[in-house]
């Protein structure tokens, strides 16, 4: 028989304490785990969509990280827009001049290149219109450039895939200007499927509905990104909506702002005129990456626009948020474990009182007092690890568990073991640190127990 | 096997003074002998068996078994001594309530430097009459199966002495003789020599060797003059 065994034995003979503390033991480790998983959730999730394919996103003067909740997470409340001149100042070559070409309107030099064009050959700039929700999800007007030439992933090299249909396209012959592209989950959770038609609201999600309709002409294949959570729609018939047009001043009376007949004369076959667009946001890939600094400075020397670093701004936003709260909770969760670390001191040392007797006998059968010690020890970590193993699968449960609900609010498929973390390796060691803490007194009870007077006749 | 010599011990009283509980000159047991030692309550037949075993330590004297002086050994040298030498029949039986008859018998075996033998167990168990009891855990088992128990375990890792203090006390009258006759024959078929300490007279009787305590420890026999 070996000293597993007694041990073993010992801690069946006090059945239900043993039960409880394991039970302690367990919910401590279980709470670590679960802290460390949804930091995990919350990390990897702002990671992944901080590698967003693009370097820059240009928009309106004011908060940095709202525009960047705004345009990458498509979260917080709207900001103010730019207008559309303003983008056109990033497209590269003579595109600047072909897009005013196409769409028509007032503008000033009309042929010359962007000023930041130069920066953007090779790369690109798109721009994302924000404002309207289909049922609770936010609604992107875009460019089909925004699925062509974004990437996605890690390593940002992942093209988007349609799960069923296309892109949408600029002007389409069959449905014009309204097209639209669901996220994965929106597709899932509004049921629509590809030739349904969409109608969204503007300004929240209970707001007024806008007559026109999009057809869908795409659903994505699930991402892992909040763009699973949008839908997106072609940013010209985004502008063909009611109200989305841009009030603006007409040089022939210019003391009159023009708000209630921004659409006037607007047919749904035109675009909408240069001067009555603006945009949220422009998301800018240089065609060198060193050149992002190009970029950024002027534009935020400029007046009403600024630049950020996406990936710069969430690292800044997890450093200062996410960060904090995993600590915070991580030392909630470790207290937790000492207090369970207590309890199996508290369960051990009251036994010893029943115990002595045992503890005689071993040693008049010949057990060495660092023996009965190290029985005392085992108990501590087999209490320890039994509750660390219980607690460590229902973590881990616990988070298989809610992978449908975290995946739809974060687009994270959660499984058993891709959660787990580099720091739950030092749970091995730290339950073993903790038991031997937890059982050392208990054990010098058992080393310190005197044979002869508790082995009775 | 067994040599004693000015053996003294005394424990220390609440108020500083020590009262003395035994003083033996000299006290021997040859190999394989099987002898009884009888004496009254508290006239400190324990307190020389757990001397002998090296569970207390003596003030003074001299204790061998197999030529070895166990007052010379460490604590930890006496345990081992103990584990490998000595089989321990208690009054209490002191089976360990939490394990089964077998796993008691196999304890007997643990903590000596020998390599553990499973079956000698079983075997043990079989011979004292509980071969269909092995599993069963103490509370199952009847006072006098539970001494039995004891008895297996203490023969459980072939020591060369069995101290047996007053084994049959709590057994009932029907039971007491086949304990007896268990241990005598098991001691002698395995060439162990027997030291039952015990107050009953008709055990006494049974054996070629009897000593008195009184006669034995100066102490008492001073406290008589």
């Amino acid at each position: 028989m070996n000293l597993l065994h007694i041990a073993w034995r010992n801690m069946q003979q006090r059945g239900f304490a043993t039960i409880l503390t394991v039970f302690s033991m367990a919910l401590g480790v279980a709470l670590v785990v679960l802290v460390l998983s949804i930091s995990w959730t919350i990390t990897e999730s702002f990671d992944r969509n901080s590698n967003v394919g693009y370097n820059l996103i240009v928009g309106a003067r004011g908060g940095s990280l709202q525009l960047v909740l705004n345009s990458v997470f498509y979260l917080s409340k709207p900001i103010e827009v730019l207008p559309y001149d303003d983008y056109l100042e990033f497209l590269p070559g003579d595109q600047r001049a072909k897009e005013i070409k196409r769409i028509g309107g007032r503008i000033a030099e009309p042929e010359r290149q962007g000023s930041y064009g130069v920066f953007t050959q090779g790369g690109f700039a798109i721009p994302i219109c924000l404002g309207d929700y289909y049922g609770p999800f936010r609604v992107v007007g875009t460019t089909p450039d925004f699925f062509n030439k974004l990437r996605y992933g890690k390593m940002n090299d992942l093209e988007y895939q349609f799960a069923e249909g296309r892109n949408f396209v600029t002007d389409s012959p069959e449905n014009g200007f309204f097209e639209a592209v669901l996220g994965s989950q929106v597709a899932t959770t509004m049921n629509v499927k590809v030739g349904d038609k969409i109608q969204t609201t503007h300004g929240d999600p209970e707001g007024a509905g806008h007559g026109e309709a999009f057809t869908v002409v795409g659903v994505l294949a699930p991402t892992g990104t909040p763009n699973d959570r949008a839908a997106f729609i072609n940013i010209e018939g985004f502008y063909l909506m009611d109200n989305h047009a841009r009030a603006f001043v007409d040089p022939s009376h210019p003391d009159e702002l023009k708000v209630d007949v921004a659409r006037e004369g607007q047919t749904s076959r035109d675009p909408l005129p240069l001067e009555k667009r603006d945009v949220v946001a422009v998301l800018v890939k240089p065609g060198n990456p060193l050149f992002a600094i190009q970029i950024e400075r002027p534009v935020n020397k400029t007046m009403r626009m600024q630049a950020v670093s996406p990936i710069a701004e969430v690292s800044n936003m997890l450093e200062m948020f996410v960060g904090p709260v995993k600590n915070a909770l991580l030392g909630l969760t470790i207290v937790v474990c000492v207090v369970s670390g207590i309890s199996i001191l508290v369960s051990i040392y009251n036994s010893m009182s029943d115990r002595r007797r045992d503890i005689a006998v071993m040693r008049a059968l010949g057990a060495r007092r660092d023996i009965v010690l190290f029985v005392v020890l085992l108990e501590s970590l087999l209490i320890a690890i039994l509750g660390g193993m219980l607690g460590w699968f229902a973590g881990h449960a616990v988070g298989v568990a809610c992978a449908d609900m975290v995946e739809e609010r974060t687009g994270l498929q959660i499984g058993f073991f891709n959660t787990i973390t580099a720091y739950e390796l030092t749970l091995i060691p730290g339950l073993v640190v903790l038991a031997t803490l937890a059982g050392i007194i208990p054990a010098l009870v058992a080393y310190r127990t005197d044979v002869s007077k508790n082995l009775g006749a | 096997m067994l040599q004693i010599k000015e053996l003294k011990k005394s424990f220390k009283l609440p108020d500083g003074q020590r009262l003395p509980v035994l003083d033996v000159e000299q006290f021997t047991i040859g190999d394989a002998e099987q002898m009884v030692l009888i004496g009254e309550s508290g006239g400190g037949k324990t307190t020389l068996l757990h001397c002998i075993a090296g569970i207390m330590t003596p003030d003074s004297g001299r204790i061998e078994l197999d030529n070895i002086d166990l007052l010379k050994l460490s604590e930890a040298g006496r345990d081992r001594v103990r584990a490998a030498k000595i089989g321990y029949v208690f009054q209490t039986f002191n089976l360990l309530p939490g394990f089964t008859a077998l796993e008691n018998v196999r304890l007997g075996m643990t903590f000596s430097n020998r390599k553990p033998d499973p079956q000698r167990a079983v075997d043990l168990l079989r011979r004292v009459g509980l071969g269909e009891r092995l599993h069963h855990k103490p509370a199952a088992l009847s006072v006098g199966q539970q001494q039995r128990v004891a008895v297996a375990r203490a023969l459980a890792n072939r020591p060369t002495l069995l101290l047996a203090d007053e084994p049959t006390a709590n057994i009932d009258p029907t039971n007491q003789q086949m304990i007896i006759d268990l241990i005598r024959d098991s001691c002698a078929e395995e060439r162990i020599a027997l030291l039952i300490v015990t107050h009953s007279m008709s055990i006494a009787e049974q054996f070629t060797r009897v000593d008195r305590l009184e006669e034995l420890n100066r102490v008492h026999a001073g406290s008589k003059k």
